[in-house]
């Protein structure tokens, strides 16, 4: 049996929501892994030694035992996952500034991605409960080339819609396919003369648009149709 | 090099209905695929190529017959089917959606379908892709119609490409044409990385090149695309010839399709050199 840990830093538990939101898949996922930790789901205090941590949420730096708790992630998990945009890059908290109360001062926040090193990063806020289930599907089998997008992006925790201006229409690369625009969960896209026009002001940088741009990454095992 | 990518069977085919004719850019099989689909609830909403005025694409969800007719025909400028995927999801509750693109938007789809992170609830049942050789950006469609052609965008009622030419017909009735040579310059510099003619990742790719006017060549590639293509023509949507018995048939589809691969990978190289970045292949 491989066990899983989920962990909680910063986050909504939106992604965890999105995990259980595969109804019957759900149960096969439970069968054919060892859920060891999860304060959401299940009454465990300590986090366990595991094959695979998923871990939402960034990391708040005023906060030590928050920073404790990411160490501890990476020595006591084989792989660890930032799953969806706050872990992976910082997400809608990288717009925290502070000064709220109860605790004024929490208002630096990195992605897990920049105080551990992270296996893959799954990009979305949240990811759909298709992708979190394929992910973890392909995990268990050691599928490493479906795992491939997900493992380049955990090297990358800085993300925007700006991507797709800096990477792709900038680069002489835009086709106009409106990927982007669909994939954006705050519509901060719409098309505009066949290009993407991105927001800046709903843009969460949860890095979306940019994972789904088939003219940034094109996974070569897509060739494949039956 | 594989001019076509993978397929079960190739023929000339022409839908058997009027109405999708009057409109059809060739022989209406995208139109009528998505109306038999629909008729038949293999599908419930698919994201078709409507235009505003003076050929404007816009991209649309077609729920009936009579929108997918609305929307027949080529614009030759960019038209982004992708983004309204979502909408056919969300907005009007489609659980098996359709879409037809170029291959470009084809590959997207499929990238969309195995890595649906951004894609919740979003059922993509059947892809149905064109030919594609280039596009181009909508004032450099302008350029060629009303400059290189003297035609107003409004009076244009049908445009195509073929026999080395840019074809323009007005709602006058007159046609001018323009040497494709001409029209080089205003393609979308985006498609010269594209080794992809024949929409190879669709279950079904379609396009006028190899069949003779009024019909199209068609790709069937997958088992879905057999199963559904098969039940249109033996429920009468769709007349079809062999395409070996037709002219000019397969070889001029490979020799264009050979011709954008080899091309296009020549600039792939050429950019690489200009240290200039290319898509990237996993």
């Amino acid at each position: 049996m491989v066990k899983v840990a989920h962990v909680q830093l910063s986050s909504c538990c939106g992604c965890l929501i999105s995990l259980t939101d595969t109804y019957e898949k759900l149960l096969e996922i439970l069968n054919s892994i060892e859920l060891v930790y999860c304060q959401t789901l299940i009454d465990v205090r300590e986090i366990k030694e595991c094959d695979v941590a998923l871990v939402e949420g960034s990391v708040c730096l005023e906060d030590h035992h928050a920073l404790e708790v990411a160490k501890e992630v990476r020595e006591k998990a084989k792989i660890v996952v930032a799953l969806g945009a706050c872990a992976a890059f910082g997400g809608l908290t990288r717009y925290c500034k502070g000064n709220q109360l109860p605790k004024p001062v929490n208002s630096s926040f990195s992605p897990l991605t920049e105080v551990i090193k992270v296996d893959y990063s799954i990009p979305g806020c949240p990811p759909s409960p298709e992708a979190i289930y394929s992910f973890i599907k392909a995990l268990l089998n050691n599928d490493e080339a479906y795992l491939k997008p997900y493992k380049l992006l955990a090297e990358m925790p800085e993300v925007c819609g700006c991507d797709l201006l800096y990477k792709v229409v900038n680069k002489e690369l835009c086709m106009g396919c409106g990927t982007c625009s669909a994939s954006c969960p705050t519509r901060a896209i719409t098309m505009v003369d066949g290009r993407p026009v991105v927001d800046p002001v709903l843009c969460i940088k949860c890095g979306l648009c940019s994972f789904q741009c088939p003219r940034i990454l094109y996974p070569s095992l897509l060739e494949e149709i039956e | 090099m594989d001019p076509f990518g993978k397929y079960l069977k190739a023929v000339s085919a022409r839908s058997t209905l009027k109405e999708v004719l009057k409109k059809a850019q060739d022989g209406g099989i995208v139109s009528t695929l998505f109306i038999y689909a629909l008729e038949n609830n293999i599908l419930d909403g698919v994201v078709v190529a409507d235009k505003e005025d003076e050929f404007l694409p816009k991209p649309k969800v077609a729920t009936t017959p009579e929108e997918v007719i609305e929307a027949a025909g080529t614009k030759y400028s960019v038209c982004p089917n992708i983004a309204e995927i979502k909408k056919a999801a969300r907005e009007y509750g489609c659980e098996k959606i359709g879409v037809v693109g170029t291959p470009c938007q084809i590959r997207a789809v499929r990238k969309a379908m195995k890595y649906p992170v951004g894609f919740r609830g979003v059922n993509i049942e059947f892809l149905i892709g064109i030919f594609c050789m280039e596009n181009f950006p909508y004032n450099g469609l302008r350029v060629i119609v009303e400059e290189l052609c003297g035609v107003k965008m409004e009076d244009v009622v049908k445009l195509d490409i073929g026999k080395g030419k840019f074809w323009v017909y007005t709602r006058w009735g007159e046609t001018k044409t323009v040497k494709l040579k001409e029209t080089h310059p205003y393609e979308q510099s985006s498609c010269h990385v594209c080794t992809d003619y024949t929409a190879e990742l669709a279950d079904v790719s379609t396009g006028s090149v190899g069949s003779p006017d009024g019909w199209s060549t068609v790709f069937i590639r997958t088992v879905k695309g057999k199963e559904i293509f098969s039940e249109a023509v033996e429920n009468g949507y769709f007349e079809i010839k062999s395409i070996e018995t037709v002219k000019p048939g397969l070889d001029l589809v490979k020799k264009l399709s050979l011709t954008k691969k080899e091309k296009n990978m020549k600039e792939i190289e050429h950019r690489k050199e200009l240290g200039l970045p290319v898509p990237v292949k996993l």
